[in-house]
């Protein structure tokens, strides 16, 4: 029964509430794909033991009846969120060893409604990276290839362990986070969907901090159905999260009529891009006619402020990665470096931390220390957040205009060649330019697969939404999901 | 603006990061790379405008005043490279 883990989570709720399929199987059948996949590094610790007691769980509370939807759904769990008992390192050295003694709150979400861990998920380092090479677990790859060509291509980051884990059927979704494009980003590098909610809708509680205004965890599944599913077991109030919103969580998945009649659908200008290959300039073309033939009425828009999006973003984010990351210690948890003779607490903190943090990460701790430091908190933290004030102010006044949704390009390329662009770190920071403008904003935005590019590889659109519109944001997607029908899947090599 | 390997260093001091002195002047052209990038921010006019605080505008709940949680000793020294005695321990701080 190898396929089962191709299986969709609509498919499989509906075939283990048939009595077609049980968990155990859908469970197996993941943790053999898996097995076989250990060349793709996008698990990095299995938890079959874990996975087979809630599978089991699982089969019986189907059996009484009354199940959710998410029961008996086998997933991979990013190692961003802290999973009781469980390795929860946010793939550094510096939290080596850590199990924590408690689980965050989309996961016990998730559990209480009978999903099934199959274990943890390769990411960049504290989220912080487009390609997830910064890794401490080393490089995922994309299951996707040039063609025949067999040069290794990056998923996409940070949250490529994900994203690669549901294009080759390890899982049958993923949990993702997205503070600049994590989620969205890698989506389209491996042709899933993946949505980032409203700022506020899924708890960040558990989930270990890397910008907190900008965090927020989202679904990353194999269409826009199972977004919608996975989605409204994550999100939810956390009296433990003071942003987390009390808003009651609707059916999403009873939104997805595709019908878009009489929607207003805007297209920025500004995300015409200089150097934008003619394939993602084409897609977007097609996807503009997709929801004009569904209905729609295209407008064209403007969001002036879209250029100081990523400038804004590296002095915000790293601002807050300096004070979130200042807990790593070797003190409470993970790492602590060994000491010489006559070393003081100071050493101990600067050696753990040049031990424990991979360069990128050091670097961001770095220029968030610089733009927060006396002389410069006025120059650049305080003018970045009024800059952020600004691009919220541009989506608001779009949406005052009466545009429901925003169609843009989910990324400025396909998934390019692992080991490419590490070397420049703004070059790197680019490949965020259409989606971290939704973070600044705190909207929800989701990725859908729309087509292909001439190496074969594919290519995603991103669909931004109403603050708290998440149900009508995932109807236009399905509604572009219909009429792309991108069904493509990577061709198994591994 | 242009980051000196002192500017550098002091930065890798405040954020407790152990640089090496050879290290300085690498690091240094970094932050000048990504400062530059930054540096648009300059040419936004923000005059009147408020600095963001939080992007979903939302009060903030407020609970009673009272133990929630707690008595968790174990568990909380559980992952501490060096706990003793029911305490985490570190070099010595006071001279």
């Amino acid at each position: 029964m190898a396929d089962l883990s191709k299986m969709k989570i609509s498919e499989a709720r509906d075939a283990m509430r048939a009595g077609d399929v049980s968990s155990v199987d859908l469970t197996e059948a993941c943790l053999g794909a898996i097995e076989g996949a250990g060349v793709l590094n996008a698990f990095v610790h299995n938890t079959p033991e874990i996975a087979m007691d809630q599978a089991k769980a699982a089969d019986a509370r189907i059996k009484a009846g009354d199940a959710p939807a998410m029961c008996g759904i086998p997933l991979g769990i990013k190692d961003l969120f802290c999973t009781k008992g469980v390795a929860s390192q946010a793939a550094s050295n510096i939290l080596g060893g850590f199990k924590p003694e408690y689980e965050s709150t989309v996961t016990t979400q998730l559990f209480d409604a009978g999903a099934v861990m199959l274990g943890k998920l390769n990411m960049d380092e504290f989220a912080m990276g487009s390609s997830n090479e910064t890794s401490c677990y080393g490089d995922v790859i994309n299951p996707w290839r040039r063609g025949n060509d067999e040069a290794k291509l990056t998923p996409g980051g940070s949250s490529g362990g994900s994203a690669a884990a549901v294009a080759a059927d390890l899982c049958l979704g993923a949990t993702g986070t997205d503070t600049g494009g994590s989620i969205r980003q890698p989506a389209a590098f491996a042709g899933i969907t993946g949505i980032k909610p409203t700022y506020g809708r899924c708890s960040r509680w558990g989930i270990v901090a890397f910008a907190s205004s900008l965090d927020q965890a989202g679904p990353m599944t194999k269409d826009v159905r199972d977004a919608a599913i996975m989605l409204e077991a994550m999100c939810g109030h956390d009296a433990k999260d003071s942003t987390s919103v009390d808003l009651a969580v609707p059916d999403f998945e009873a939104m997805l009529t595709g019908d878009v009649r009489g929607k207003t659908i805007g297209i920025p200008r500004e995300y015409r891009m200089d150097g934008m290959p003619d394939e993602i300039e084409a897609l977007w073309a097609e996807g503009r006619k997709m929801l004009e033939d569904a209905g729609a009425k295209i407008v064209d828009i403007s969001l002036p402020h879209t250029k100081y999006a990523l400038p804004a973003y590296y002095v915000i984010a790293p601002a807050e990665a300096s004070s979130n990351l200042a807990r790593y210690d070797g003190v409470r948890y993970g790492h602590r470096a060994s000491l010489a003779q006559g070393d003081g607490i100071t050493e101990m903190y600067e050696k753990t931390r040049a031990e424990g943090f991979g360069p990128e990460v050091q670097r961001r701790v770095m220029v968030g220390t610089y733009v927060l430091s006396a002389g410069f908190y006025d120059a650049y933290y305080n003018r970045a957040r009024k800059v952020r004030t600004l691009i919220k102010k541009d989506f608001e006044d779009v949406f005052a205009q009466g545009v429901d949704a925003i169609l843009t390009p989910a990324t400025p390329s396909s998934a390019f060649e692992l080991g490419m662009e590490m070397d420049d770190p703004v070059q790197m920071y680019l490949n965020d330019v259409f989606t971290v403008t939704v973070n600044l904003a705190g909207l929800p935005g989701i990725a859908v697969p729309a087509g292909m590019d001439k190496q074969g590889l594919p290519l995603g659109l991103q669909l931004i939404g109403r603050p708290w519109e998440e149900g009508d944001l995932l109807n236009t997607a399905y509604a572009l999901e219909q009429a792309a029908g991108f069904v493509a899947k990577p061709a198994k090599w591994w | 603006m242009s980051i000196d390997t002192e500017t550098a260093a002091r930065v890798a001091k405040l954020a407790r990061i152990k640089v090496e002195e050879d290290a300085l002047p690498a690091l240094a052209q970094e932050f000048n790379t990504i400062l530059g990038f930054i540096e648009q921010l300059q040419e936004v006019d923000v005059d009147g405008v408020e600095p963001m605080v939080s992007v979903t505008p939302m009060r903030l709940k407020r609970r009673q005043d009272g133990v929630t949680d707690g008595d968790q000793q174990d568990a909380v020294l559980s992952n501490a490279p060096d706990a003793r005695e029911g305490f985490f321990a570190v070099p010595k701080v006071v001279e």
